[in-house]
């Protein structure tokens, strides 16, 4: 018994390590990507095909959602029901190909299995539970439709992790004020384990045009957190 | 008199010689809207009812009119006039839905009706006349067939053309009430009969002004100028009146081709119980409504479901469909109008005895037709949902739309995929250009939680936070915790109260202040209060 048990262990051990493997050598099909996160990302953008995680913040989620919404991919958002959809618009979404399932309930896979096969780009939250054959297969038809997959919440097993590591709001006093501009630092760590990060305004990321936002981003990352009115404002996040 | 170009005047001469009018039966329904109404909304028919267009009197049933209702009345003047008057708004589509039966049972019994107006259908009178052995038999089988429908408000008036056929139905009015209400004019009688008509019956309101400035007062007196010299003074419209008035009418009956029987019903004997039962004994019948429909040459876009059950209830509902309703679709359409959101969706307590389909739109197949290389990528988008909606239901697949609205919530509307807006529940989309005061500025938070989460806020000494009657912070918010599991966060900077008033004068009304909050990690939040109670609304995570 405890040979038969050993076998699939190392089956899935070796395939584990060839989906690693494959993950860097993915075909260069990348997806639009808005220009202030492109460069923090493996491969330079969006991979079609890839899975990522991103850590704490919808709001970055959306970002990424964008740039491909905004050339006119379909994007569905599975199991978020408090998911926005006027700040998904701020973020320049298409509403009009944007797939709501808020309430996948026991059939998350089959939901997201099925829309693979449909749209470009898939967010959802993390299910609570994924057997590593499951995921294996679910990667390998992401692969195969080229479509996208990015994950809100702890999730270990995807391509690449986003986060947001410092924010800071400004225009908010005590008791005056409203919220207006907001400055984020953003991580992202690579299946290699080499971590990067970009200061970019919340602003840079809900302006998807290329050429407007990329000098900024370029700007911020090259010179580091730029900006001296945020400079020390800027607070360690979760 | 000049003489008229010889050019012009030969054909006009030789038209209306050797055309001759068709011999033409008329039936005509006085105060069809009314009937209609009455029949629709199960009235007695002395009911003093009229029907509203605009805010004027469109049609008055005749109980109305004895009290001294009239067409054109405004609605206050005429309930004025008649105590106890019933008004429902004009429909224009229920005229022709309540008269189709009529002209379907019509069509059982003699082929090629016109049907003109609702309440008043042509049918040529030569083939049924010889039939039933006369023109007053055929009218007498007319009579009884529309009898047996519950129709006996009904006169018919026989003559040469259809202008004067109708004139000749009006013409009822002068029998007796206890006769067949039949006027038949003898063929060749029809210039006599309408001779004495006076001018304004041609309809033409200006033609009719000037012939009487000119001394011309009844049909006659105008059959009786010249045709060509009509033709130069009035044009071609006063010439075709001309004819009209010499018995001469230019129109044919031009036969109505019956619609072809779109509908589907399957019977179930005995009644089914189970949805998959019903969903696999349904799958042929709607296969077939669905190759009937391409056998037409159409597609359905808009489908209405009908479910009769054995005591007697019916679970009725449209469905749209994003494309067009394949046979898989109208048995999902089923299964899901029988699963249903809600209970009170259907409410349905028995079996299932019949199932009754309506196209309520058809579009050309060829509108629809898939391109040499396919439709492109949105085709491959309505399969893909569509399985997902038949896993989870129809409602558990949504798009989204930004309507108005001060809270977050209110500001997003779901639809199912499939829908339009205007079939979501009206009171939910509002009008998104209104100013709305009170809405959040700034930038839109990411996250709106669909059922605000409790909240904790607390001042440096761990008192709760409040507002006054007076609207005023009784102290300024030092900690948080957003959620019920959430840690306490201190506050880092903070604006507000905003006061929210909504429908102050509504006792469903909701008085509010919300706050905006970033706590020490640089997350911020948006906050309500609300009767002393603290809710996250929305966060900017």
């Amino acid at each position: 018994m405890a040979g038969g048990r050993g076998i699939p262990d190392t089956t899935l051990d070796l395939q584990a390590r060839i989906n690693s493997m494959q993950a860097g050598t993915l075909d260069s099909r990348r997806l639009p990507t808005v220009p202030a996160l492109a460069h923090i990302l493996p491969g330079g953008g969006l991979q079609s095909g890839g899975s990522y995680t991103v850590r704490n913040s919808t709001t970055l989620a959306m970002a990424l959602l964008a740039g491909p919404s905004s050339t006119g991919a379909w994007c569905s958002v599975i199991g978020m029901p408090d998911f926005s959809v006027e700040a998904a618009q701020g973020f320049g979404i298409n509403l009009d190909r944007l797939i709501l399932v808020p309430d996948p309930g026991s059939q998350w896979l089959t939901v997201t299995a099925a829309l693979v096969d449909v749209v470009s780009i898939i967010l959802t939250r993390a299910p609570d539970h994924l057997a590593p054959t499951e995921w294996a297969r679910l990667k390998a038809r992401l692969r195969q439709r080229g479509t996208a997959l990015i994950t809100l919440g702890n999730w270990k097993q995807s391509d690449s992790t986003l986060g947001v590591a410092e924010s800071a709001w400004e225009g908010l006093g005590s008791g005056s004020g409203h919220l207006r501009a907001r400055r984020l630092k953003i991580t992202a760590t690579q299946p290699s384990g080499r971590l990067r990060h970009a200061y970019v305004g919340l602003a840079d990321l809900q302006d998807a045009s290329p050429e407007a936002s990329a000098s900024t981003a370029l700007a911020q990352t090259s010179f580091g957190p730029a900006s001296t009115l945020f400079e020390p404002r800027l607070m360690k996040s979760s | 008199m000049t003489t008229p170009p010889p050019a012009a005047s030969p054909p006009t001469e030789a038209a209306a010689g050797t055309a001759p009018a068709t011999r033409t039966m008329m039936l005509w329904c006085p105060d069809w809207p009314i009937t209609a109404a009455l029949r629709e909304h199960a009235l007695p028919a002395d009911t003093a009812l009229v029907l509203v267009d605009r805010g004027e009197v469109f049609a008055c049933s005749p109980a109305a009119r004895q009290d001294g209702v009239r067409r054109g009345l405004r609605i206050r003047e005429a309930q004025a006039r008649s105590t106890g008057l019933v008004s429902l708004p004009y429909d224009p589509s229920l005229d022709e839905r309540t008269f189709e039966p009529v002209t379907a049972a019509v069509e059982t019994i003699m082929p090629g009706v016109q049907v003109i107006r609702p309440g008043l259908c042509a049918i040529r009178i030569k083939g049924p006349a010889r039939y039933y052995g006369g023109e007053r038999g055929a009218a007498g089988v007319v009579f009884r067939t529309l009898a047996a429908i519950g129709l006996t408000d009904l006169r018919i008036g026989i003559a040469d053309g259809p202008f004067a056929a109708e004139q000749a139905a009006r013409a009822t009015d002068e029998l007796e009430d206890d006769v067949e209400q039949l006027v038949v004019i003898p063929e060749g009688g029809s210039p006599w009969f309408l001779g004495s008509y006076p001018l304004e019956v041609l309809e033409q309101p200006k033609l009719t002004v000037l012939l009487k400035r000119l001394g011309i007062r009844s049909l006659a007196d105008f059959a009786a100028l010249d045709a060509s010299d009509v033709r130069n003074r009035f044009g071609v419209e006063g010439a075709l009146a001309h004819r009209r008035a010499r018995g001469l009418d230019h129109r044919d009956v031009v036969a109505r081709r019956p619609p072809p029987h779109l509908d589907a019903t399957a019977d179930f004997e005995p009644s089914l119980a189970r949805i998959d039962q019903l969903a696999f004994a349904f799958r042929t019948r709607a296969g077939e409504f669905v190759d009937e429909l391409r056998e037409a040459g159409l597609v359905c876009t808009a489908l209405q479901v009908r479910l009769h059950t054995e005591s007697g209830e019916v679970s009725e509902r449209q469905w749209r469909h994003p494309r067009w309703f394949d046979a898989d679709d109208v048995v999902d359409r089923v299964r899901w109008q029988l699963q249903g959101t809600n209970a009170s969706d259907h409410g349905l307590t028995s079996g299932i005895t019949r199932v009754h389909l309506v196209p309520e739109i058809v579009e050309d197949l060829a509108d629809h037709a898939d391109g040499l290389w396919g439709t492109g990528p949105d085709e491959g988008i309505h399969h893909g949902l569509a399985r997902v909606q038949s896993m989870l239901g129809h409602g558990a697949v949504l798009t989204g739309i930004i309507a108005g609205g001060r809270l977050l919530a209110d500001r997003r509307v779901l639809i199912p995929w499939g829908d339009t807006p205007a079939q979501a529940p009206t009171a939910r989309v509002r009008d998104r250009t209104q100013p709305w005061p009170g809405r959040l500025p700034g930038p839109a938070p990411a996250t709106v939680f669909a059922a605000p989460l409790p909240a904790v806020v607390v001042d440096a000494r761990g008192n709760p936070v409040d507002v006054d009657p007076r609207g005023l912070l009784t102290a300024d918010p030092s900690f948080f915790s957003a959620g019920p599991h959430d840690d306490r966060r201190p506050v880092h900077s903070w604006a507000g109260p905003w006061p929210i008033n909504e429908r102050w004068w509504d006792p469903e009304g909701r008085v509010l202040n919300r706050f905006q909050l970033v706590d020490h990690s640089g997350s911020a939040w948006l906050l309500l209060l609300e009767d002393h109670a603290w809710w996250v609304e929305a966060s900017y995570d």
